[in-house]
């Protein structure tokens, strides 16, 4: 009897002892940041770590809504200049406090880091920031630039005080590492782990773990199996695959939701001869990609419907434009287009192609969830309206010069491309200015434009869109734009919106990110 | 000696040159590393930014020859994707996967040496018979495959051993390990059988055959005609014959535990070399790659000259015929 009191004594110790452990929280993470600087490395795992150290003046929710963070209201004041007003104490991790001066130095700091492989200039140019008192900022353009909150959601801001003469691995090893963020920074060893405590002086919802250890965990079956073994209690990048099988496990809790990233075709508008296309019998044809009967025969081809249950497991939503619902500047009327062979092949018929012809589908196999799956499953279906289509994937180290810049002149390579695009801001310009925009490079515009697609109608809404500062004028010229562009030219081809999927132990649930982002404020206790 | 030291030295930095010039003109041939940086969003400018600021902009032959220059001043270039030099990356991994490295040779031999010596003395027991078609088993499963079983097995359905990553380490005597702790043991011990699963068999099947081939031997039938003990002869005659091409082995096979333990350490997501190269690769990061490369083949050429020394004072004739 003794005995069983002294065990149960002992049992009841150690539930205590395991509360006491779950302040602490460990995270296997599929992209482990190549940096802790937050200005080195402007790309998605990088830029999600540092919001948990740092914060910006304007914060981005789980859907990519503004809110008010280091800023506490932000509005243009005329047509050039915005005003920032600044949250007034707020402390810094080392308990300096957070003025003016430090937005002033993380713009000079952020366009100037040595070596980085992909700057936060892109946000920056072009922009005149003045300190008007110590929490008052504007910030100034040639012209006027409705994009400003979104740009300030990008840019973390730094210490002055910790910041000064200080280098990359003056971040990666801590000494500069100071934030004003809900997780301070306690050490970082590549490969292996990063560690985080709470700030207990966080000036927004106090952080819900005392200390947190990111694991780095590339391979997805180890993910997944560190999180069964409980060697993890989260973990993000769940592949399809697997989530119906962990559905089914009790001791876990799954969330899906809808991305930001939008997987889409790219055909060749530039060529007369496309490179990748040919007649059936291999001789030459004037490419039909050019037509806009075909790109409309193509799009109404593909089983949408059938990729999402069959290829993506359920794990992803029909695409009938660049962004889901929600998003600013998407159009209410664009539906996913009706699968309709037969439509398609009297389409064909009509612009000359009823006998169809043969074209190769280029992809590539490591960079989108099941990216290689979805080209062969497109290939087939273009088959049965008589469109010969064949797939040719690749990794993406390849893939993505040859597609960008690998024929001659620096042209793209390839005539049909599968790809994806995330639309960082959270608005539809985006996507617009990148893919749908001509090609030009002085302004910048159409950067990612790898079919060529031009139509002045089209650029000038999306510039006029560009320097429309009131939010619901803009909203209407990018659902517009977007009309034009996708609905009536089949600029691009819309498939499938991806969905992300993240993991955790039973007693905490992760609200699913649009931006693909895995943040541990986001995962909350239930 | 002395002579023969020198000749296989000058051989290795002619090898080291040939390896330079086929990986960097390898690793130029495919992709661009731009578009594995930066961010989609960026525009045109700042992609030709970065194009120049990484050099890439020159001609292959132009940024061979620095990176000639600078490798002999000990510079091997700076990753694109850390921004820090690869030489520093590399070595700042390189404990944890020496560690991982020899931690498996060790089973391999530990195990190994007597198990095959078992089967080579009573090749028709059941036991060695499943000795041997375990070795196959060990030889023929693919090892990530056999590291995830490994996982599901021990950590997920027993729960025995953790899945992932490297443990606490200590130090001792100068060197820090995480084999001096007993989290680091227990972290260590999944990836190390993982790894040295296909060394363990290699050993198994070689110490068989030397045994098989060396009891027949006069010497053998002569020590125990001598009357010595059947332990002696087998801890002395016969092991002593048998650990020449285990040793050799050893020595090449080392060299390979470390340059192929990429897939193990991917697996068990080990902070070694090996997954900071297969990193590499995905983002070619050609530095890294380059560097990674030349530091494997170093290592395989000094491990060659190790071997050679070795036999030489285990085998007297080898040693007569170099200085002959």
């Amino acid at each position: 009897m003794r005995m069983l009191r002294l065990f149960t004594v002992g049992m009841a110790a150690m539930l205590i002892s395991a509360n006491a452990m779950a302040a602490e929280l460990r995270v296997g993470l599929k992209s482990e940041p190549s940096s802790i600087d937050p200005h080195y490395h402007n790309l998605g795992p990088n830029n999600a770590f540092a919001t948990q150290i740092f914060s910006s003046l304007v914060g981005s929710d789980e859907n990519q809504q503004h809110y008010p963070d280091l800023a506490v209201s932000w509005e243009p004041i005329n047509d050039t200049t915005w005003e920032f007003k600044l949250r007034k104490g707020v402390k810094w991790h080392d308990g300096s406090d957070f003025t003016a001066d430090d937005v002033i130095f993380t713009v000079e700091r952020a366009q100037n880091v040595p070596n980085s492989p992909s700057s936060f200039v892109t946000y920056l140019k072009g922009k005149t920031f003045e300190k008007i008192d110590s929490h008052t900022i504007h910030i100034k353009t040639e012209k006027p630039y409705p994009l400003m909150p979104n740009d300030m959601t990008t840019v973390k801001i730094i210490s002055a005080k910790a910041g000064t003469g200080a280098s990359t691995e003056d971040y990666n090893s801590g000494k500069a590492t100071i934030g004003t963020g809900p997780y301070k920074f306690v050490e970082w060893v590549p490969g292996d782990r990063i560690i985080l405590e709470a700030n207990p002086n966080y000036h927004g919802d106090m952080a819900a773990f005392d200390k947190v250890t990111f694991k780095p965990i590339k391979a997805g079956p180890a993910r997944i199996s560190a999180l069964l073994a409980g060697d993890v209690d989260f973990i993000d990048n769940v592949p399809p695959l697997d989530v119906a099988r962990l559905k089914k496990d009790s001791s876990l809790e799954i969330s899906s939701g809808s991305s930001n990233r939008v997987i889409y075709l790219h055909m060749d508008q530039f060529r007369e001869n496309s490179p990748h296309i040919t007649a059936k019998d291999g001789s030459q044809i004037k490419n039909p990609l050019m037509d806009v009967r075909v790109r409309k025969a193509i799009s109404h081809a593909i089983n949408r419907d059938a990729i999402v249950a069959r290829v993506m497991e359920g794990i992803a939503t029909p695409a009938g434009q660049l962004l889901p619902a929600g998003f600013h500047g998407v159009s209410e009327n664009m539906k996913p287009l009706k699968y309709d062979p037969e439509l398609s092949k009297k389409l064909l018929a009509e612009a000359g192609y009823a006998d169809g012809f043969k074209m190769t589908i280029h992809g590539p196999n490591d960079r989108y969830i099941n990216d290689a799956k979805v080209a062969e499953a497109l290939a087939q279906m273009f088959n049965r309206i008589g469109i010969e289509a064949s797939v040719e994937t690749m990794t993406k180290a390849v893939y993505f010069k040859r597609a960008s810049r690998g024929g001659p002149n620096d042209s793209p390579e390839f005539s049909f491309m599968l790809l994806g695009w995330g639309a960082g801001s959270g608005e539809a310009s985006s996507p617009l200015k990148a893919l749908l925009h001509t090609f030009d490079k002085s302004k910048g515009l159409g950067a990612a434009n790898r079919g060529r697609h031009s139509d002045p109608r089209v650029d000038e809404i999306i510039q006029k869109a560009l320097a429309t500062v009131d939010s619901d004028a803009r909203g209407k010229l990018l659902a517009e734009a977007t009309e034009i562009a996708v609905g009536e030219n089949f600029g691009v081809i819309p498939v499938h919106y991806q969905q992300n999927t993240w993991a955790s132990k039973k007693g905490y649930k992760y609200t699913p990110r649009t931006d693909e982002r895995t943040i541990v404020m986001d995962l909350k206790a239930q | 000696m002395t002579a023969f030291i020198l000749r296989r030295s000058l051989q290795s930095v002619l090898v080291l040159f040939i390896m330079s010039l086929i990986v960097f003109a390898g690793v130029n041939l495919i992709g661009d590393p731009v578009d594995m940086l930066i961010n989609p969003e960026a525009d045109q400018a700042e992609i030709d930014r970065v194009i120049k600021d990484l050099g890439l902009d020159r001609p292959v032959t132009e940024q061979y020859w620095f990176f000639l220059v600078n490798a002999f001043q000990g510079d091997l270039g700076k990753s694109f994707v850390f921004g820090e030099p690869a030489l520093k990356l590399i070595v700042q991994r390189m404990p944890a996967t020496f560690e991982l490295a020899l931690f498996s040779l060790s089973i391999a031999v530990v195990f190994g040496i007597p198990l095959g010596v078992y089967a080579g003395l009573k090749p028709e027991s059941k036991v060695s018979k499943t000795i041997m078609a375990g070795s196959i088993l060990g030889f023929s499963m693919p090892t990530f495959w056999v590291g995830i079983i490994l996982i599901m097995f021990f950590s997920v359905n027993l729960g025995w051993l953790p899945s992932t990553g490297r443990g606490d380490v200590a130090t001792v005597f100068g060197i820090t390990s995480s084999v001096f702790t007993l989290d680091g043991l227990s972290h260590i011990f999944l990836p190390a059988f993982n790894l040295a699963l296909f060394k363990l068999s290699s050993v198994i099947r070689l110490a068989r055959a030397g045994t098989r081939e060396i009891i027949l031997q006069d010497y053998i039938k002569f020590a125990r005609a001598k009357g010595l003990s059947e332990r002696r002869v087998i801890n002395v005659h016969l092991l002593k014959n048998i650990l020449i091409p285990i040793v050799t082995i050893i020595g090449l096979e080392f060299g390979s535990l470390i340059a192929f333990s990429t897939v193990t350490e991917t697996v068990f997501a080990w902070p070694g070399m090996g997954k900071l190269i297969i990193e590499a690769i995905y983002n070619l990061d050609r530095p890294i790659i380059v560097a990674y490369l030349m530091i494997i083949v170093l290592i395989f050429v000094t491990l060659n000259l190790i071997v050679d020394i070795t036999y030489s004072l285990l085998d007297p004739r080898v040693r007569i015929k170099g200085e002959s």
